[in-house]
């Protein structure tokens, strides 16, 4: 099993190797590291957030309030800047991440006490947060004028080559690897979503690991807000909008089973990587923007084909069904 | 999740009280919908006109069509997140026919057949492949609106013939529109199709239990692919509507429905887990949404805040039962 995840890994980083190599044929420099870093910089919030999502994955869940939440939180924390600029940056980013994990407190809250199906509870919050941020904006705008240089320039500020929010996802990556593996809670997720039944007999509480689960997504959804804003200078509603599902396609396509229980840090890190180069190299090759949604749905669909086979190889779908009756996600 | 929860609750008599508490399920909404009628009635005086009413209802009929078919996806234990992205590429392909001076019964072959297309897509790989359906459709939703976006890109088609705005203009009689009509036919004909033919139990089968199913000898992955294909089948039905009436193609036409639609099948009372819920239910849940967006809309409140009261009806109407179902409980 640990072998075929490694390969899958191996196998990923080789596709994204071939990928960068193919794009800087068709355009020089793409391949030189300055741009690999660039692009790994840009892909930085989508891969905080996969890790958040993929968290929620493990545990047999989904997690599709995720941009909403970052568009409320970067709402909130733009306009608080705004209002008032005297305020530490310190202080914006750990309000950033309290208001991010209460609303994913919110989510697991619904997803641990009463029972109501993970998708159908962030379909609803996702509708409902974003309603939220038009509500606290009335519609408005906070744009690069309002806000302050230190809030702005921080994470563009390079330290050892790297700007800040490289280093910001270098950190969680690091952090999301240790929670997972070497934390009871990480061994909590991959139970409670790999089986059940057998968790609860375990010992685990299954609802509880959810619910932190759902608190450690909303917690990374609200410090990316706080980096998204920066970055594009530019707070609005509708802010990352549809990033839900770049999340869970950067899940599927690090091999992470939307089934649950299966799926590693680096995985997810891969998978946003890979959507992140694909990203960066349309425009590059001249290809319209407008391909991407369609290249990205082929990659999920391939990537789905893809897990499944490696599943069903690995013998475990059989387990998992005569163990707990399938409860879809 | 439910694992722990039904070890508690004795098999046959779970059986019972599901059927019991779905009867009453759309009694409840339906009251919800008569207050919220009521309500409206008082909130504004514009409210209670005919036409006003006849105009309320194209906020829900194309949404409702597609709700019937993912109503059974969803009875089946599967879901179909790409129908709003279908409608977009269907409707693309019906604009790039128009621009080519296809008459209007070429234009409703072509956005069906694409409707047919893209379902038959989805049923292959979820049927044929056994995928996840909620991934493989978060996929193909990319994928199909993704199709949209390189043929139109920032660009839009808008000369349609004037016969093809029959379909989403046009009225049967006095204040009852195409639309409506066409929306309580099939409500009708999905009822049958769900409640009294064979196919119908075996829907209900298969979401209660797959294994059992099989060992029936129902074609489980024959009956999915056919839901799917239902389902591609009403996108487009749906997308024809919303383009003869909208009158112009983009890209993001009927972005977010998706969301929408599974709002009003779980409204409706079908158990996202599968295996329960009814066609009644979901034809009240369109009514009661497409109420709520009118009454809000006659008062001025935007269509983003009418989203946060369509996110909190959905978990309160999921969360209500639950909650009265502990306390009963609790006091047994």
């Amino acid at each position: 099993m640990n072998r075929l995840l490694k390969n899958r890994e191996i196998l990923l980083v080789v596709i994204i190797a071939i990928m960068v190599a193919g794009f800087s044929t068709r355009a020089p420099g793409f391949a030189s590291p300055g741009n690999l870093a660039n692009i790994f910089n840009d892909t930085s919030i989508l891969i905080i957030l996969a890790l958040g999502q993929m968290t929620v994955i493990l545990t047999k869940s989904i997690d599709l309030s995720v941009a909403a939440n970052l568009a409320f939180t970067g709402m909130a924390v733009a306009m608080t800047n705004a209002a008032y600029p005297d305020l530490p940056l310190a202080l914006l980013i750990v309000m950033a991440i309290g208001i991010g994990a209460f609303l994913g407190a919110i989510n697991g809250f619904l997803v641990w006490a009463l029972q109501i199906p993970p998708i159908v509870v962030t379909l609803g919050t996702l509708t409902i947060y974003r309603g939220m941020a038009f509500v606290l904006s009335g519609g408005g705008w906070v744009n690069a004028h309002q806000m302050t240089p230190s809030f702005l320039n921080i994470p563009r500020m390079p330290v050892l080559g790297l700007p800040i929010l490289s280093w910001i996802a270098i950190v969680i990556v690091l952090g999301a690897w240790f929670v997972l593996t070497r934390l009871p809670f990480g061994r909590a997720a991959y139970a409670s979503g790999g089986n059940p039944t057998a968790a609860v007999y375990a010992g685990i509480d299954i609802g509880w690991t959810r619910f932190l689960a759902f608190v450690l997504s909303g917690a990374l959804a609200g410090l990316s807000s706080y980096l998204w804003v920066s970055r594009y200078a530019v707070a609005y509603v509708d802010i990352a909008a549809g990033f839900e599902l770049d999340t869970v396609a950067a899940c599927v396509i690090g091999g992470i089973s939307i089934a649950g229980g299966i799926g590693s840090v680096a995985g997810a890190v891969l998978g946003s990587l890979f959507l992140g180069v694909i990203k960066n190299a349309l425009p590059v090759i001249g290809i319209s923007p407008f391909a991407q949604m369609a290249i990205s749905g082929i990659v999920i669909v391939l990537a789905v084909v893809f897990n499944a086979r490696a599943e069903k190889k690995a013998g475990r779908i059989i387990l998992r069904d005569r163990a707990a009756p399938e409860v879809s996600a | 999740m439910s694992d722990v929860a039904t070890k508690r609750v004795i098999p046959d008599r779970l059986g019972t009280k599901t059927s019991r508490m779905l009867a009453s399920w759309e009694v409840l909404l339906f009251g919800v919908a008569a207050l919220i009628f009521i309500f409206n009635s008082f909130a504004s005086p514009y409210f209670l006109n005919a036409w006003n009413l006849s105009d309320a209802t194209f906020n829900f009929t194309e949404k409702a069509m597609i709700a019937f078919a993912m109503a059974l996806l969803v009875i089946a234990g599967e879901i179909d997140l790409s129908v709003a992205a279908i409608i977009a590429l269907a409707s693309t392909a019906m604009g790039a026919a128009a621009q080519m001076g296809i008459g209007t019964p070429g234009l409703v072959a072509i956005g069906i057949g694409t409707g047919l297309l893209c379902g038959a897509f989805n049923g292959l790989l979820v049927a044929g492949l056994r995928l996840p359906s909620i991934v493989v459709t978060i996929g193909t939703m990319s994928l199909f609106r993704g199709i949209s976006y390189i043929v139109l890109g920032d660009q839009a088609y808008g000369k349609y013939p004037e016969s093809f705005a029959y379909f989403g203009q046009g009225y049967v009689a006095w204040v009852f529109s195409f639309e409506f009509v066409l929306f309580i036919g099939l409500a009708i004909a999905f009822a049958i199709l769900l409640h009294a033919t064979n196919f119908g139990r075996q829907v209900y089968v298969i979401g209660n239990n797959e294994f059992a199913a099989r060992f029936s000898g129902i074609p489980v992955e024959r009956v999915k692919f056919i839901l799917f294909l239902l389902t591609g089948l009403m996108a487009g039905v749906a997308a024809v509507c919303l383009t003869s009436r909208l009158g112009s193609t983009r890209p993001s036409i009927a972005q977010g429905w998706e969301l929408e639609v599974v709002t009003m099948v779980v409204l409706g009372g079908v158990s996202i887990l599968g295996g329960a819920g009814t066609i009644a239910g979901v034809v009240i849940a369109a009514f009661v949404m497409g109420l709520v967006t009118f009454g809000l809309g006659l008062l001025n409140v935007p269509g983003i805040v009418m989203s946060i009261f369509v996110g909190l009806l959905l978990i309160i109407t999921i969360a209500v039962p639950i909650i009265a179902r502990r306390i009963k409980e609790m006091n047994r």
